[in-house]
């Protein structure tokens, strides 16, 4: 077999692993509990690893308010002391099967979505979506929203999550994208339909009322609430296929708004970072271009698995963040085509005449065409201490792919 | 070889063109199916990566 | 500075939307600030918090509910009243939006263009020459035959296509391959030629297109022409697309003879060809341009040297008649010439010869060598002299205009005539010129209009001559044929008003030049 045959082969293998998968939610739970190696004084933060001292105003203030909200500092000062000193450990949430929005910081007691790829019996975890923490606002409000998710959400939803034995995600997702919805910044379709689900468990399993009726207004009215189960989703579908020997596929693309890193399957373990680039976007009232921090999330999950930039030709509310035309969401999705390995045989995008959306980054491929994954995300604040300032669409630096692909020729040309 | 080139040399060839515009446009004139590829040069243009593609691409 | 606000009571739009209208309202000159948002109590305190709703009237403000839009905006008082005044035309989707075609995008990539039309048989590829190999290479791998236009290709690059080529039943046709015609379809620099029963294999695309609209002129016909590129008959190749080439138009049922068009081949590849040749049971009409001796003739194998002859022996061969017009004989050309040189003062006694067409700067040289005559050239063929300055011509002088120093960077002269005009009108302020000959090429992609290119530029040259009480005689030849847009009778017509005395052939042209030549060597000795 020909070096590129054996790369060709190696991807089909890729491609068949995250399209076989069957990612199911089957829990809610405290991150001590189930994510693996989590301990006490140890905080995941998204994308690739990143300390303290060249952390992100956001993901500063993010880490802030976690020290505050698990009680190891009694204010910002002390927690900035703390963490200044060498008290918290910061890893990635990729290392531990995990992902998370924004600055995505999760601790001990940050409750998470919790998805098991039933094809593969893989697990993974997925923080709480919100707009003010994790975008490094560390106030008393956020930080109590934060609480309510530990203390009344979270546990509603664990129980409801329970006892329908797992909510199966692919069917979702599935309508979802039928609908309108691209599974990273537009999920309206798919949390309604998760909201709709859950909803008479909270009454079957006769939950305080009080709780019962605070989770209904928290599922039923939070536009983003899906994202964590599809951040969680895509996650447990692209970890089995991480290690595929010679394959060039990426699994992981991630940012700390200090650095944008992917992770291919054929070098597992390995980042190839460069630089975040600037969010191309849209700012809410009072926010200026000078404000916006850099890209920061994990999300990007989701294009890594064909959903978000991928079917952003079917979501015709995320239109306006790629330019405002319809040729052109239609464009970046038949683009994507181009530097993909396959197609989903499960996630069919109608506005292209229910073409499966394209699965499968290929660095070689991108490297070739000069084209990067068209990713759309949010965007924070430069400084610690804001919620959600915007959104738009972002490219991620042509320099990871290329460090990745030498580093792929270096190991596998021998 | 049975029948050389006879794709080539019976039958309306179709072509793909790659490059100078001109090329294909003139075809298309001249009623023939032309598809032009909106080509760039591979890699970038960068020399290094191209070359390492020739193996793995 | 103002701040105002409109409110559109019970209108819902999607957030994204809005804030997309803000942002082009912020855009509009004289506005610095705008927002569009529902007017949720946590919306209301934002714009509030930013100075909006203040002034006592804003009463459509304070009474605004999470139902409806409110429009914040700030900047020049015109600018924002103007905003205001029409806030419907800002909330209508962007018109640009609706005018994009639903257009078919072009594909990225040659993959990209099979997937989409499966059917597609060849590649025509003309991108710069250090990507040309990779793309011919893509295109053999796609199953696609390859015209490759594309020059400065390596030799080993080339070696490995056609062996590719070879082995999947294709062709490579080039590289440096300017010319094409299969059935009917005239690929690069073709003229519009009638299909017939002749076929041609060539090496140069201009000798190509002499040969196919010599042979439309006589009413005969071309079934198709199949470009090697200039490289192919060397022994580095051997000849690989040349005898592919001749294996299809052998198996072609609508060929009846075959030409072959080429310089002298390398040793061991004119044995692969003859071999080859052998065994052909078509006729086949070799004509190797400039070639000092000649393989033997045989029934079925006739030789020629200039492309006028091969087409006459494949014109007898198909079974039709000689060309239309005969040829002037060689008393004709020389008693012509000697009236032109009569009246030429003793000072004048070079040649410049401008080509468009590198055959034709290598038939002419070949036609000037065979009388003993000797010419500088940038090209020059066994045993005449090279240029020093391909710029500046020195005695007698031919100068292929299409060589690389020329086009780098810049159109063909069969395209754009500013180089050469230029030449021209230096040529025309040397006191030592006698003739200037110049070719001029028709077809799809040639310039619209050759000869007009060039005619105040010729006119310029003899009026300078005359001036200094010389006679230039300006001599041309027209390449192409009726039905090519540009008309091969205007334009012939239009050179022949210009002064020029027109041929029907380059290799006329060069002819007559030689006479004029040897006239004028001849007129040297004797003073």
């Amino acid at each position: 077999m020909t070096l590129k045959e054996k790369i060709e082969a190696a991807n089909a293998e890729t491609l068949r692993r995250i399209t076989a998968a069957d990612p199911v939610l089957v829990d809610v739970a405290p991150a001590a509990e189930v994510i693996p190696g989590m301990r006490d004084r140890l905080m995941l933060h998204s994308g690739p690893p990143v300390d303290w001292a060249r952390m992100c105003g956001a993901q500063r203030g993010a880490a802030i308010g976690m020290c505050l909200f698990e009680g190891w500092a009694k204010d910002p000062r002390e927690a900035e002391r703390m963490i200044a000193a060498g008290e918290i450990t910061f890893e990635p949430n990729h290392h531990h099967s995990t992902v998370g929005p924004m600055a995505g910081t999760i601790t001990s007691n940050m409750w998470v979505w919790v998805v098991e790829n039933k094809a593969f019996g893989n697990r993974a975890y997925c923080r709480q979506v919100e707009s003010f923490q994790q975008f490094g606002d560390y106030s008393r409000d956020a930080l109590a929203a934060l609480g309510t998710w530990r203390d009344v959400w979270g546990p509603a939803l664990r129980a409801a999550v329970r006892r329908m034995g797992g909510v199966p995600i692919k069917q979702m997702v599935a309508r979802a994208l039928l609908m309108g919805d691209e599974m990273h910044n537009r999920v309206v379709a798919s949390s309604s339909i998760f909201s709709n689900a859950v909803a008479p468990l909270f009454v079957e399993l006769g939950l305080p009322k009080e709780q019962a009726v605070s989770t209904l207004y928290y599922t039923g009215n939070h536009p983003f609430l899906f994202l964590g189960i599809s951040m969680a989703a895509a996650k447990a579908c692209v970890d089995p296929a991480r290690g595929v020997e010679a394959s060039s596929v990426v699994t992981a693309m991630a940012r700390n708004g200090t650095e944008f890193g992917i992770q291919v399957s054929g070098l597992d373990g390995e980042w190839f970072t460069a630089p975040a680039p600037r969010v191309n976007g849209l700012l809410l009232p009072g926010w200026k271009e000078e404000d916006a921090g850099l890209d920061m999330g994990d999300s990007a999950i989701t294009e890594t698995v064909g959903w978000g930039g991928f079917v952003i030709g079917g979501a015709p509310g995320i239109l306006s963040f790629t330019g405002g035309t319809a040729e052109q969401a239609l464009a970046y999705s038949r683009d994507m085509r181009a530097i993909s390995v396959g197609r989903s045989p499960d996630y069919l995008m109608p506005a292209l005449d229910f073409e499966g959306t394209a699965v499968g980054i290929d660095i070689r491929k991108v490297v070739q065409t000069g084209m990067v994954p068209v990713i759309d995300t949010a965007i924070a604040h430069k400084e610690p201490g804001h919620g959600i300032i915007g959104g738009g669409i972002v490219r991620p630096p042509i320099e990871c792919f290329t460090k990745a692909l030498k580093r792929f020729a270096e190991k596998y040309k021998g | 070889m049975a029948e050389p080139l006879k794709d080539l040399l019976q039958g309306k060839p179709v072509f793909v063109n790659v490059g100078v515009r001109e090329f294909g446009d003139t075809l298309r004139a001249a009623g023939y199916d032309v598809l032009h590829v909106d080509w760039s040069p591979p890699a970038g243009g960068n020399a290094e990566m191209a070359a390492l593609l020739d193996d793995l691409l | 500075m103002a701040r105002i606000t409109v409110v559109r009571k019970n209108r819902y739009f999607d957030s994204v939307f809005l804030m997309q209208v803000a942002r082009r309202i912020a855009g509009q000159p004289g506005v610095n600030d705008a927002s569009a948002l529902l007017a949720t109590d946590a919306n209301k305190k934002v714009l509030t918090e930013l100075g909006y709703g203040q002034e006592g009237h804003d009463a459509d403000f304070a009474a605004a509910g999470p139902n409806d839009l409110v429009l914040a905006l700030e900047g020049e008082e015109t600018a924002v009243r103007a905003v205001a005044a029409d806030p419907e035309a800002w909330l209508r989707r962007s018109t640009a939006a609706s005018a994009a075609t639903g257009a078919a995008r072009e594909p990225r990539s040659l993959r990209e263009a099979v997937e989409m039309r499966p059917d597609s048989s060849v590649a025509v590829i003309s991108v710069p020459g250090q990507y040309a190999a990779r793309e011919a290479r893509a295109a053999l791998d796609e199953g696609l035959n390859v015209f490759l236009f594309s020059s400065n290709v390596s030799v080993e690059d080339e070696l490995s296509l056609k062996r590719a080529a070879r082995d999947r039943g294709l062709v490579v046709m080039g590289p440096d391959c300017g010319t094409a015609f299969l059935c009917g379809a005239g690929i690069g620099f073709a003229n519009a030629v009638r299909r017939g029963p002749i076929g041609i294999v060539g090496s140069s695309g201009t000798g190509m297109q002499e040969f196919s609209s010599l042979v439309h002129a006589a009413g005969s016909g071309i079934s198709h022409a199949i470009g090697t590129g200039s490289r192919d008959l060397s022994d580095a190749i051997g000849g690989i697309s040349t005898l592919t080439a001749i294996d299809a138009l052998e198996a072609d049922p609508a060929t009846s003879v075959i030409a072959i068009l080429s310089k002298p081949p390398g040793e061991s590849a004119t044995q692969k060809l003859m071999e080859r040749l052998a065994r052909c049971h078509k006729p086949v009409v070799l004509c190797l341009l400039g070639a000092a001796a000649m393989p033997a003739e045989t029934g079925s194998l006739l030789t020629a040297s200039v492309i006028d002859d091969a087409v006459e022996m494949a014109l007898r061969k198909a079974g039709l008649g000689g060309p239309a017009r005969p040829r002037p004989s060689r008393d004709a050309l020389r008693a012509q010439a000697a009236a032109e040189v009569a009246r030429m003062r003793p000072a004048q006694r070079h040649v410049r010869g401008l080509f468009a067409g590198g055959t034709f700067c290598y038939q002419s040289q070949a036609i000037f060598r065979g009388a003993g005559l000797v010419v500088y050239s940038n090209s020059p063929i066994h045993g005449m002299s090279q240029l020093a300055d391909p710029r500046v011509s020195l005695e007698s002088s031919f100068v292929d205009m299409g060589a690389e120093i020329f086009v780098e960077g810049r159109p063909h002269p069969m395209i754009d005539a500013t180089l050469r005009r230029t030449r021209l009108a230096a040529e025309g302020e040397d006191p030592s010129v006698a003739l200037v000959l110049l070719d001029f090429i028709l077809g799809a992609i040639s310039s619209r209009d050759p000869v007009g290119d060039l005619v105040p530029a010729i006119r310029a040259v003899r009026e300078s001559a005359r001036r200094r009480g010389d006679h230039v005689t300006v001599v041309g030849s027209v390449c192409g044929t009726d039905a090519d847009a540009q008309g091969l009778e205007a334009q012939t017509g239009a050179l022949a008003d210009a002064g020029v005395l027109v041929f029907p052939s380059n290799a006329q042209a060069a002819a007559f030049c030689r006479e004029a030549a040897l006239l004028l060597a001849a007129r040297k000795e004797v003073r």
